[in-house]
């Protein structure tokens, strides 16, 4: 019986459906009622809810990736454009 | 001014404090250099990438990259704050990517914005037969450097302007009407283009989970 209703309401939305709308739903840029459509639907579906924490730890980690190394050749060159430029020369 | 700066290495690179940018300005403005490296290294590896979305080789935008220190030091003066410091740089790396005969960004068929964020054979009648297994028994994995340069991976694969967009989003950590005025592109497309890149990088790294 309680399969059937969680059947039922995860028919509103298809599960193909919500991982297109997953990135816009985390931005919060969705409108209220594709926004219930979505909560209606995580709220018996394991797989999306799993697909979003997915979504949500990938855009953590991708945040988290450490600044780039510089070549110091690259970097010393960049302290002579300032060097000359503190002096007025550029 | 050591202190200051310890004081505050808690905080996430993405949300650099506006006073910590008020600081690091004045400084320049007063011609410290140490001031200076800290924006270079913060901000210039970026500076390439982006300008490496509008020229045609590395050594181009190094250059352009180069070029925009130069206008960010000449213009520091009238700064005004009005954008973050970050988003003030980065505009001038593409206003300096265009005199370099930029070519043309358009969304074209190559962006691949209709492929699906995840592979239809995982559904049957719209709901998945293959479900995404939990990542929560993989935590240390998650963290490894190797999975970071992995996503690095994914990112350096995706097309130019998603890559570009997902850079400047979830890496940069820029407000997305920042990003849309800053590439000329409209809310939707950001945010499609944003879309189509996360869920590559997701891809990647559930596909990278199961094999490890």
């Amino acid at each position: 019986m309680l399969r059937r209703l969680r059947l039922r309401r995860a028919e509103a939305l298809a599960c193909q459906e919500l991982v297109e709308l997953a990135s816009d739903y985390l931005e919060g840029a969705l409108p209220a009622s594709d926004r219930d459509r979505i909560e209606a639907h995580l709220r018996a579906c394991d797989g999306c809810t799993e697909y979003l924490a997915q979504l949500r730890r990938t855009i953590e980690i991708t945040g988290r990736l450490a600044p780039e190394e510089l070549e110091p050749a690259a970097r010393e060159q960049l302290l002579v454009v300032f060097r000359e430029w503190r002096s007025g020369g550029s | 001014m050591t202190s200051l700066r310890r004081r505050r290495r808690r905080q996430p690179a993405v949300d650099v404090p506006q006073d910590e940018e008020t600081e690091l300005l004045a400084r320049l403005r007063a011609g410290d250099e140490a001031a200076f490296a800290t924006l270079v290294d913060r901000h210039h590896a970026a500076m390439v990438r982006l300008a490496r979305a509008y020229v045609p080789t590395d050594a181009v935008a190094e250059e352009v990259a180069q070029e925009a220190w130069l206008g960010v030091l000449r213009g520091v003066s009238r700064f005004e704050g009005r954008s973050s410091l970050r988003t003030w740089i980065y505009r001038i790396v593409v206003n300096q990517a265009k005199t370099h005969g930029a070519r043309e960004r358009r969304l074209s068929a190559d962006e691949s914005l209709s492929e699906p964020a995840v592979e239809p054979e995982r559904f049957t009648n719209g709901a998945w037969n293959r479900p995404p297994a939990t990542w929560s028994h993989a935590e240390h994995l998650l963290l490894a450097a190797e999975t970071g340069a992995m996503i690095r991976d994914a990112i350096d694969g995706l097309p130019p302007l998603q890559r570009l967009v997902i850079n400047l989003r979830d890496i940069a950590g820029l407000p997305p009407d920042e990003v849309c005025q800053l590439l000329e592109l409209t809310d939707g497309n950001q945010r499609v283009l944003l879309h189509r890149a996360r869920s590559r990088v997701r891809s990647s790294l559930e596909s990278y989970l199961e094999d490890a």
